[in-house]
């Protein structure tokens, strides 16, 4: 996918303003925030299952070349047959090398992000093959020709209208007008291409290396039928989706659906080991795998290596203020919110994403709700040293923060210089309190908002004469 | 295979693994040997009743039966109740029961798209969820659950087990190899993925209805 993260700062204005998106936004907020909220409270004891599960991510990842060798001899025991890429045209090549050599006409996908990452969709097209996205969501933007905004819900952006709408015109029929009868239009629409496609592709939340297994987490049923009806199936996923054990994938499935869904389970967790047996009546004659590594190994050997625990949820996204604003296209590439702002710069180059390490407030939301405990605003600040470091801020950001080190280091100066501005503040929030154009680098911040007056005195004053007047 | 080989070069430099060797690091040959059980929430529930309830949150409707000889007419009572088509397809298992007593047309085969009803067993169930878990294979087609628009499952009492961990132990030890699919089912397919308005029978069936049987 191509990346526009540098666009963050024109793109996240416009979706401010953008009436519709906001109105979606606000309703997926409610969505998943609230029913997330009762189903934890529903675990007696879910910070220890989330120490639990950062630790086995954490052990995984330690181990992971010995846990991919392990999952690999498994896997091809079981007669899968797996590949290996280290770059997005590896990965698409193989895809359709795979179509090609079983001469696929029809392919049909159910939702994988690493695929977006790879823009697969585009690049198998354009062998002449036909890609159908099934995930609702999928096929709502893929028919729009857009990008998912979300990793779970990837049509969140759009309304009811928009897609009814869409579905009219692409599917020639009479506009219907809710959102049932606009799921199971679909519905009538693929079910057809479920049953003559040659072959699927899915992602695969996690590989289990004890067994060889990929497992694929739904609630439409569209990832059963991608594995179970086409002749082929190749599953797409990447180096740092492998876990241990079985046990390890139960202790994350208590914590996958409730984090990102609210729900206690997903309706379908499938588990693939291998193609069909001899004397199987259904699923696909092959089967494989292809493991991907763009991005990852650099990170695992970064200081940022606690982001790869991520396992998808899309909490982060879905507590995050900027987000809730903005929404997921802002980010301009595959993994939006907090874990796009970390993710997105480690794996394209932090030149590349200078604003979005800088789009959060570090409130730490993200990093509450994080089922891996994943610690998100640590990453986001470390990118920003980072970008200092590599002088990849701007040259106002650069003097101010010299300016407020030169005070900081001397705290009489410090004193001084916070109470003229204390006194000015207060003169200039008059009586309202509230301060609405602040001049020069202050210009960009009450461009949207103000900002409430300081009262005059300084914390450190108040704190000094509260000791006096109470002698303690 | 250069990617293979460079991806697991790429990840034992950056974690700092020095030698490789043909034996395996204890704890990951531990883990392996004998996968341990994370803390698990406090599970102060009879696994039958915690099974019930969670099948009636995801939608799942419910029947109990006290011998198999009376799946017919469980099932006859299902399908008039909502005026469901009584043709169906199940597992090789079913077949042999009394149903054309009961008027119902019934076949032992994997299902095709036309199919509307498919009757199915369970391998065991997860009262933790209310999950059922079937396992693909020869006697136990995949289609069965999937392509129908009513999914009718039975599940013996005494294979509803508290938790997943628990399944995949009675897996371990019944099951030689995993099968090509285990599918862990909650009730009818659903979506909400327009304007977050919960919608049943995305792609998968309508309906699941669980037959609980004592014997």
């Amino acid at each position: 996918m191509e990346l526009t993260s540098h666009q963050f700062k024109s793109v996240s204005s416009a979706k401010l303003k953008d009436v519709k998106l906001q109105k979606a936004l606000y309703k997926a907020k409610d969505g998943f925030v609230v029913p997330r909220a009762k189903v934890v409270a529903d675990l007696d004891n879910f910070e220890e299952i989330r120490q639990a599960a950062a630790d086995v991510r954490d052990h995984g990842l330690a181990h992971l070349d010995v846990y991919l060798e392990e999952w690999e001899k498994q896997a091809q025991a079981a007669g899968t047959i797996v590949h290996w890429a280290e770059s997005y045209e590896e990965l698409n090549a193989l895809v359709v090398k795979i179509a090609q050599d079983n001469q696929v006409k029809k392919i049909i996908k159910s939702k994988s992000m690493v695929g977006e990452e790879t823009g697969l969709n585009q690049y198998v097209e354009g062998h002449g093959i036909e890609v159908k996205e099934t995930d609702l969501g999928e096929y709502i933007i893929q028919q729009a020709g857009e990008h998912p905004s979300h990793i779970i819900a990837p049509a969140t952006h759009k309304s009811k209208d928009d897609v009814a709408d869409l579905f009219a015109e692409k599917h020639q029929r009479p506009r219907l007008d809710d959102a049932e009868k606009l799921t199971h239009e679909a519905r009538e629409i693929l079910r057809p291409h479920f049953l003559d496609a040659d072959m699927g592709i899915t992602g695969a939340n996690f590989m289990i290396a004890e067994t060889g297994s990929t497992v694929i987490v739904t609630n439409e049923g569209n990832g059963r039928m991608t594995t179970t009806m086409p002749r082929v199936h190749v599953a797409i996923s990447s180096i740092e989706k492998c876990i241990p054990t079985l046990d390890d994938f139960a202790l994350m499935m208590r914590l996958l659906p409730r984090s990102a869904t609210g729900q206690v389970i997903s309706n379908y967790v499938s588990m693939t080991t291998g193609p069909k047996r001899a004397k199987d009546n259904d699923g696909p004659v092959e089967f494989h795998v292809i493991i991907l590594d763009v991005g990852r190994t650099r990170v695992l050997g970064s200081d940022l290596r606690e982001a790869l625990r991520c396992i998808r949820c899309g909490a982060c996204m879905n507590h995050c203020p900027v987000y809730q604003n903005v929404g997921g296209h802002a980010y301009g590439w595959v993994y939006p919110g907090p874990i796009g702002s970390v993710l997105t710069p480690a794996y394209n180059g932090i030149e590349n994403a200078i604003d979005l390490p800088n789009a959060a407030t570090l409130c730490n939301q993200c990093g509450v709700v994080c089922p891996v405990k994943i610690p998100l605003p640590d990453l986001m600040r470390k990118l920003r040293e980072k970008q200092y470091e590599r002088n990849l801020k701007s040259s106002a950001e650069k003097w101010s923060l010299r300016l407020w080190a030169y005070l900081a280091l001397r705290p009489k100066l410090y004193s001084i210089v916070t109470r003229i501005m204390a006194r000015v503040g207060k003169l200039l929030g008059g009586d309202s309190r509230r301060i609405n154009h602040m001049l020069f680098g202050g210009k960009d911040w009450t461009r949207h908002r103000d900002l409430p007056a300081p009262r005059g005195r300084t914390f450190r004053d108040i704190y000094l004469n509260r000791n006096k007047t109470t002698n303690r | 295979m250069p990617a293979r080989e460079n991806i697991l070069a790429r990840i034992r430099a950056a974690n700092k693994v020095a030698n490789v060797t043909d034996v395996m690091d204890s704890s990951v040959a531990d883990r392996l040997a004998s996968p341990p059980i994370s803390p698990l929430p406090k599970l102060d529930w009879d696994p039958e009743g915690q099974f019930k309830r969670r099948c009636h949150e995801s939608a799942s409707t419910l029947d109990e039966i006290a011998q198999i000889d009376e799946l017919p007419l469980a099932l006859t009572r299902y399908l008039s109740k909502n005026t469901l088509p009584t043709k169906l397809v199940c597992w090789p298992e079913f077949i042999d029961l009394p149903w054309s007593a009961e008027g119902i047309q019934i076949e032992s085969r994997g299902a095709i798209g036309d199919d509307k009803v498919g009757l199915t067993g369970s391998y065991c169930a997860v009262a933790e969820t209310g999950t059922l878990v079937l396992l693909s294979g020869q006697e136990s087609h995949a289609t069965t659950s999937l392509l129908p628009e009513t999914h009718i499952a039975v599940i013996r009492r005494s294979r509803i087990v508290k938790t997943m961990e628990d399944a995949w132990q009675l897996i371990r030890g019944e099951v030689v190899s995993l099968p090509r699919q285990v599918s862990f089912i909650s009730g009818p397919s659903r979506t909400a993925d327009i304007e977050m308005t919960l919608v049943y029978g995305a792609h998968g069936p309508f309906r699941v209805h669980v037959i609980i049987l004592d014997q």
